[in-house]
């Protein structure tokens, strides 16, 4: 590429240090996992469309080996990280909507409502898979 | 004159992003539609755990579940579309991988609308 009339000299020029070499403060680290959480959030998407597939064949149409899937480790695994997706990118988003509206920015209360949204996430994701492990979800049926 | 645009018009559509606030706009909205919307999908799920097929199909035969779910549905694939756009446009820069990454995303988000859709109605007649 180095006859790229668009980049001359690319590799001459003195460059600004990038991203790497910096310490990551905390307002980094919530950005980041709110885009990888909304990855995350895109795979839970497919499951879901697949899981409703499996309920539109009624009985004897795949909801059961759905359902044998997911109880296994490795689908129980997944299913965790797509609940705590949901709780992460919900409160983050909120946040990315207060920030929207100006509110927020100052450098004290934004990484210390980083730490809380780590918290509130892992938290709340662990009491919904515990609400359905002792027995209180089901509640539809 | 060969076109009804505006001046105005054109420097509004063609800035260096090629586009205005629409996008941006779009992502806020649903967002916003998706809060609620987030609040009953768990409600729903929670209510759904350790149940036979029978539960859902009942729950979204309900109109106003299968409209809910049909709409928690649409407002977050098109939100994914939104957000994975920028992530790509933000991570690829060969205008080749770009297009062939936008495309391949927007094709499958929509794949998967489609099918999610049609599973509702299913359940919903059946």
């Amino acid at each position: 590429m180095a006859d790229n009339p668009q980049r001359p000299m690319a590799t001459v020029r003195p460059l600004s240090p990038h991203m790497t070499i910096y310490r990551w403060p905390v307002t980094m680290m919530t950005s980041i996992t709110h885009r990888i959480t909304g990855i995350g959030l895109t795979v839970g998407a497919v499951i879901l469309a697949w899981w409703l597939v499996c309920v539109s064949n009624g009985i004897d149409g795949g909801y059961g080996s759905f359902m044998a899937l997911a109880a296994t480790p490795v689908g129980e695994l997944i299913l965790f990280g797509v609940t705590w997706s949901l709780v992460y990118h919900f409160f983050s988003g909120i946040r990315h909507l207060a920030w929207d509206l100006g509110y927020g920015f100052d450098k004290t209360l934004a990484e210390r409502n980083s730490m809380i949204i780590f918290a509130i996430s892992v938290i709340g994701a662990l009491a919904l898979f515990a609400t359905g492990w002792t027995g209180h979800g089901g509640y539809l049926q | 004159m060969t076109t009804a645009q505006t001046p105005l018009h054109k420097v509004r559509g063609m800035g260096s992003s090629h586009s205005g606030t629409g996008h941006f706009w779009r992502e806020r909205i649903t967002a916003l539609a998706l809060i609620p919307l987030s609040l009953w999908f768990v409600y729903a799920m929670l209510g759904m755990v350790g149940a036979s097929v029978v539960t859902p199909a009942q729950f979204f035969q309900h109109p106003w579940n299968g409209a809910l779910m049909a709409a928690f549905i649409s407002f977050s694939l098109y939100h994914a579309a939104l957000g994975l756009q920028v992530v790509i446009e933000d991570y690829v820069h060969t205008a080749g991988n770009k297009i062939f990454s936008l495309l391949a995303i927007r094709g499958a988000l929509l794949a998967c609308w489609i099918v999610s859709i049609f599973a509702i109605l299913r359940i919903t007649v059946s």
